[in-house]
Formats: C-alpha cells, structure tokens, sequence
C-alpha cells in the first residue's frame, strides 16, 4: 500500500508514493478483468489437477477422473505407429536380402530401421557406428570377416550368434589353449612368423623357426599364410585388422591363453524383419560383400 | 520540451485519498459514429484488408506433384512454404524470418514518419474491431442509443438486439477462424470436411480458438487489448521523434476552451468549443486534448470528429491534426506572443514549418530496409533447386582396411526441389585416386538418384588409394555433375587418416 499519497501536478493522477531518482510511480490500477483472467487460469489448473494424475498420496498418486497416464498414451501412440510401418514390415519380411537391398525404397527402410536396432542391441558391443573396439569386438566397418561378409553370412550369425548355448547351430570355433601345448620359446617363435604375414617380424631368425610351429599347429585354422579361414572361423592374421591387438605382446597372450568372444543367437530375441534390417544396415555399413 | 500541459479534464481538485482497490473497473467506451477523410481511408483499408484475407486462400495456382493448387498455402506437415511460383523449404525459412525482419523495418519507418498508422488502420485487432462496431452500431444504434439500451431495462428489445448482434459476431468470428485454417490446407477441401465434420481434430480446435479469440478480442476486450495487452505501444515512443507526425490537439490554438453561442466573437478565446465530439468519437476513449497518450492509436477519427465541428462554427479546420512536436512548440512560441484569438492561429499558420521527412532516423530505416531486401532478392534468385550435405561418420573417424588401406564413409543429403528426377553423378575434388562406393548404385559407376520435391539419402564409402601417405585430415570437395559434366552443387568435407 502507498505510503504518502500524492498528486501528480501534471497528469491529475495520485501516485503509489514510491519514488526512485525523483521520477514518481503514477497509481495506474490493473483492470479488474485481468485480475479475473488470473484467477480463471487457477480455476483452470483445479479442473486440470482433477482430470490428470496430480497429488501425491502415501499409498500412490491421485490418478485423476480422466485415468489418463503418459504411460498408456505412448502405448497408444506406439500402436499407431507399429501400424503405421506394418506394411513395411511385412514386405520386408517376405522380400529376400538380396530384393531388399536392390529395392532402393525397402533399402532406405531398412537402413532406418536398422539403425535404430543397432542401436539398441549392438552398439554395446560393436560401437554406435560398428566401430568394433579391441579386446574381441569385431569392426564391421573393415572389410575383415571372420565368418563371412556376404548378406546371408552376416543374417546367419546375427540369429545364431557365435559361441552361445542358446542356438545349436551358433558359430564355434575353438583356440587352444597354447600355453600349455607350446613351449615359451615355440610362442615366441611362433609370435615372429605372425608379424612376419604382415612383414613385422624383428627377428628373422625366430620367425623361421616359428614356420615349423605354425605348420604343425595354426594352418588348419588360419590357412597356409595366415590368411583365414572362415569355414571354421580363424581369422586371417595376414592383415592389419587385429581383434584382439597386433602388437607382439598381445599376439604371444593370446596364443598363450586365448579369449574367444561370445555373441548371442538374435533370432530368439529380435523378430525375422528386424533381423534382416540389422542384415542390411550391417551389410551397409562397409564392409560388406 | 517546454509545451504547456493543456487544461486537464480531469478535476484538479479531486480528493486526495487513498485508491480504494488495487484494481480498476472497466469503463466501457461507446464510439460515436463519424465521417470524414480518415474514416473514409479507415473504411477502404477495411474492406481491403478483409476482401485479401477472405479471398487469398482461394486463389488457384496449378503446382505439379502431390501439394495443393493453391497460391498461398502453408504446408505444416510436409513443411513447405507455397507462394504463387515460389516454394520455400523448411530449411529456407530464413526467406520468412527476412520477410518478418522486413515488416517490422518497415514498421519502424512507418511509424517514425507517420506515427500509429499500423495502429489505427492495419492492425488486426483494430481492423476486425471496427468490424465489429460497425455491426454494433447497425443493430442497436449510434453512441446514445447505445447508451440508452445499455442503462435501460432488460426488455425483450434490449434480449432481442443484444441476442442479434452477438450471433452476427459470432459469425463474422467463425468465417475468421474458419479462414485462417484455409491457410494451412487445400482450402474448398478443408472447407468441405469443416462442414461435413470430417475434419481433423487440430483443425476443428484451431478453428475453435481462432473463433474464440477473434470474437473476445475484437467484440469483448476491443481497446483494452491496445492499453493492457499489445507491447508495441510500451516501445513506439523508441521509433517516434519531434519530426513524426502524431494526432495532436493543438493546445495553442484551442485554449482557453468554452462554449461558444452563434455570431459571439472569437477574439480573446480558444477555438475548442468544448463539445467533447472528439472523445466521443475514439475508440479508445480518451480525450486527445490531455496530450499524447499511450492509450491514442492514431486512428484520426477525433480530427474528422472535430473538422466537422469547425466546419459548423466557422473556424478553420485542423484544431486537431496530425502534426509534428516540433511544428507544436514553435507555434507555441509564436502564440504565446499573441493574445487568443483568430489573429493567434492566422499568425501561427504563417510560420508553418517544413515537414522533415529525411532524417538520420529514417535514413537508417530505409538503409537497413533496402539492404535486407537486397540480400533477400540475391539469396533468392542465386538460390539453388539442388542442395547437397555432407554428413561424415563418427565412429568410426576412418576405417582400416586389411591391406592398410583406409576408408571414409560419408551420409549424403540430396534436396532436389525441382519437379524432375535427374541422376548425378559423385565426383570427389581434393584426394586423387580415391574410389567411390555409393551403397545401393551400381558398382561402376557411383549415380546419385534424386527424388522430385523431396530429399534423398545416400551411403557413400571413399577409399583411399592403397599405399597413399595421407595426412591426418584432407579437405575435399563433394561435387555432383550432370550428364554433360557440369558441376551442378558442391560441398565441402575432410577425409580423415590416422596419425602417423
Ligand atoms: S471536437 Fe474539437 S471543439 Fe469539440 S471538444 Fe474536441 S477539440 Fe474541442
Ligand atoms: S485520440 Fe483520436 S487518434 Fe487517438 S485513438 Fe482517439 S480518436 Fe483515434
């Protein structure tokens, strides 16, 4: 309230008696209407405090007179739009990859879709871009595939996954465990006839002596000159793709006592057209072939 | 300024006391009805402000493709703005902020020059008002009638009138809303499902609010919504200066005030015969001869209001009129060397000075105007139908091939607004030797299919020659040709390698 009421000579007015650098607040009231918008916009969060889940109680929330929930609208909504992609799908599933991917409107679809189930199963492993990372993720981006880069291939390994117990026709292959079969000196020999493939070895000599070794032990599964053999899945060790690192130290542990990475089987997880979108958005990625 | 504050209506001696609320009744404003050359001006910009607004959205303009025929059309869900010729994509909206940025330039250099016009005569709220009182007056009178019925008893003529005039704005109110959703749609189409009630729910709800609004803005809120609600009066005061012409009431001239009875002399005296025509005439209900105020839209209808009144006693017309603060106070200067009367205003006419027009104030304004023109008009014709993005992968940066080779992949957007669908073909400028692998084209040869009126997507992979010593990061060039080998757009990127 206006502590010293005045009247402003000029406009007739009464001021409210504040007063900042001699300049003067003229009282200029607030048409009542306004006040009354303001007091309809409170009836107005009473009726909407009503209707929606509002209040918090001890045993749950006032779910409100509407039983609208957030939860139950984005089931709505996601119904629509599983309808929505329905025919999509559906064409997706009785298209055969290979119709997929020289279809350039079921391709597009494909890649959208899946991309987002790369996302929300692979990408954990595999990287958001199919990256991979060392340490047994595999890039898909590369053109290096252990059990094969083809659309079938890589669909085949997506439902069956590799190494699992939960599909009997996963993909498995086995590393020995050299560290018992080898002697320190043979792994070390062997180590330098690897780099060797790719023209690393230091030590010449070593990596002769490591040809015998490799004969005997590591051709059936990563061919005469390490170049990989995918029936059985040996990767290729010629190269400059390393899935568990390329330096001596980590080619010697992992002959020593290797690690095998596992992948689960998708086809008893993801549906057949997700599956075949995540075929066709892998297959795209790169590296397919 | 030194011009003297002219004789209040208001009481100087009203009480001192304390407001008794902190909130103020409503005083209902009855305008009377008026003639004369503003209102006149105010009348033809009416009509054609509204015959713009009702009839634009009917407008046919043959557009090949899947959008409506219409000529102005925006194009909420597929994101296009339509013009006659012009179409406008989402990511062309600068063209629209240009044209806001344009409006309110031109506002500026408007109201520098001639004050409130946007108020008085352009402004939605006031054209549709006028509509509105128009209607008013058609139905239950002129100002005193109106008054009459308002203070009268609620009779069956007072419900029948009341009843009438709400339902004709109510109607004008939905013809409104109903209007403005033509804008947004194929407009004999949405007007066939609005009536059919086969329109979406969006449709019907902005219809309802725009109804809504139109009818308590324009019928109910009218003048309150200039005084209370609208911004631009609080900052105008910004755009004006001594030289813009305002509704003034000259004080010089019509001070001393009084009545004045036929072949009585007008020596000693003020020409205001205190008639109070032009504050019954305002929309806004103020009295211009307080001085400039907020609540004055610069309508002009208190300056017809009071020619007429000079014109039935014989003095000359102009009492009010739109003029120049500076004009104000050099006739005050001049004035107060001569007693009120004729010989004042005859003195005061001669010394008349020039109206300025040209000033740093509107220089600036027509400057910035001409020069956000300028460059709207060159981005628009140098604008081209195709546009390319580059979008690079992030993870990986590169990839590493098992020969050492490395690959860059890159997302392409093509946006061909065009109604055709040529191919182009992908040529990469800055990395020799690289090979190029667009996913889903041919092998042999990398074709970039488009889409007419739409934006394809396309995977491309860029492999770099084997054994080719690159740098850390290289830019290139993304470039589409035509069949003949003309560049027809192009982009800028880098093709990314490890470090070495
Ligand atoms: S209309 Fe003219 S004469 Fe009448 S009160 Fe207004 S200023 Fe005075
Ligand atoms: S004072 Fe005059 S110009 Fe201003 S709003 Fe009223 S009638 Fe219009």
């Amino acid at each position: 309230m206006p502590t010293k009421i005045e009247k402003d000579s000029l406009t007739g007015k009464t001021t409210t008696g504040h007063e900042w650098d001699g300049i003067k607040e003229l009282n200029t009231p607030l048409p009542r209407w306004w006040l009354y918008i303001f007091y309809a916009t409170i009836a107005w969060s009473a009726v909407w405090a009503l209707l929606y889940p509002s209040f918090p109680g001890f045993s749950g929330h006032f779910r409100g007179l509407t039983g609208w929930t957030q939860r139950a609208a984005i089931v709505e909504q996601m119904t629509v739009a599983r309808a929505e992609q329905a025919p999509f799908l559906d064409r997706i599933r009785g298209a055969s990859l290979d119709e997929i991917r020289h279809s350039s409107e079921l391709l597009a679809y494909a890649i959208a879709g899946g991309r987002v189930a790369f996302a929300d199963n692979c990408a954990g492993c595999h990287g958001s871009g199919g990256q991979g990372a060392t340490g047994g993720f595999p890039a898909l981006v590369d053109d290096e595939w252990i059990w094969g880069g083809s659309l079938e291939d890589i669909h085949f390994t997506i439902v069956h996954g590799i190494r699992n117990a939960q599909s009997v026709e996963a993909r498995i292959s086995q590393m020995p465990v050299y560290g018992g079969i080898l002697s320190r000196g043979q792994i070390n020999d062997v180590a330098e006839f690897v780099l060797s493939l790719s023209n690393r070895a230091t030590d010449q000599a070593a990596a002769r002596r490591g040809e015998e070794v490799y004969a005997e032990n590591c051709v059936s599964c990563h061919g005469e000159r390490g170049e990989g053999v995918r029936a059985v899945g040996g990767p290729a060790l010629n190269d400059a793709i390393w899935l568990y690192g390329g330096t001596k130290a980590e080619i010697v542990a992992q002959i020593t006592n290797p690690r095998m990475g596992v992948m689960p089987a998708w086809g008893s997880r993801l549906d057949a057209a997700t599956i075949k979108m995540l075929a066709v958005y892998v297959h795209t990625l790169g590296g397919g072939e | 300024m030194t011009i003297e504050a002219p004789t209040r209506t208001t009481p100087a001696e009203a009480p001192l006391s304390p407001p008794s609320s902190l909130y103020a009744k409503r005083i209902k404003v009855y305008p009377a009805r008026v003639n004369g050359r503003f209102r006149a001006a105010k009348w033809a910009f009416l009509i054609l402000a509204l015959a713009a607004y009702y009839i634009t959205p009917w407008i046919r303009w043959p557009r090949p493709g899947d959008a409506p025929d219409q000529f102005l059309l925006v194009d909420l869900a597929g994101r296009r703005f339509y013009l006659g010729p012009i179409v406008i994509w989402q990511d062309e909206l600068y063209f629209v902020t240009g044209l806001l940025i344009l409006a309110a330039v031109s506002l500026f250099l408007v109201t520098s020059l001639f004050g409130r016009v946007w108020c008085g005569y352009a402004c939605p709220q006031t054209v549709w008002t006028d509509l509105y009182l128009w209607v008013e007056r058609r139905i239950e009178g002129d100002r005193n009638a109106r008054l009459r019925l308002d203070q009268g008893p609620r009779n069956a003529a007072y419900w029948t009138r009341k009843i009438a005039k709400h339902t004709v704005w109510l109607v004008i109110a939905a013809a409104t809303g109903g209007a403005f959703v033509l804008y947004v749609g194929d407009a004999p189409t949405t007007l066939r499902a609005i009536v059919t009630g086969e329109a979406g729910s969006w449709t019907y709800a902005f219809f309802g609010i725009l109804t809504f609004t139109t009818y308590a803005l324009a019928g109910w809120a009218r003048e309150q919504v200039c005084t209370y609600m609208c911004p631009w009066p609080r900052f105008q005061a910004a755009m004006l200066d001594e030289h813009s012409l305002v509704v003034s009431y000259r004080a010089w001239r019509g001070e001393p005030r009084g009545k004045h009875k036929q072949g009585e002399t007008w020596e000693g005296r003020g020409d205001c015969v205190d008639c109070r025509q032009c504050v019954n005439v305002c929309p806004t209900g103020i009295d211009i001869r307080d001085g400039q105020q907020l609540e004055c839209i610069g309508c002009g209808l208190c300056i017809d209001a009071c020619n007429q009144i000079m014109d039935r006693v014989g003095r000359p017309r102009g009492l009010i009129a739109l003029d120049t603060l500076t004009n104000l106070q050099r006739a005050e200067a001049v004035a107060s060397a001569v007693p009120p009367g004729p010989a004042r205003v005859e003195r005061v006419a001669a010394a008349r000075a020039e109206w300025r027009v040209i000033r740093p104030r509107t220089l600036i304004y027509t400057t910035v105007l001409v020069a956000v023109a300028l460059v709207m008009l060159v981005a628009f014709v140098l604008r081209s139908t195709t546009e390319l993005a580059v979008l690079r992968d992030r993870a990986p940066l590169y990839v590493v091939l098992s020969d050492g080779t490395i690959r860059n992949s890159f997302t392409l957007k093509v946006w061909n607004k065009g109604y055709d669908e040529p191919s182009y073909h992908l040529r990469l400028e800055g990395l020799p030797g690289v090979t190029i692998a667009v996913v889903g084209a041919p092998d042999e040869r990398p074709l970039i299919a488009t889409r007419a009126d739409g934006v394809t997507t396309h995977r491309v992979h860029v492999t770099a020659a084997p054994g080719a010593r690159l740098a850390e990061s290289t830019p290139v060039t993304f470039v589409l040709q035509d069949e003949a080998g003309r560049a027809v757009v192009s982009t800028a990127s880098v093709f990314l390698a490890p470090k070495r």
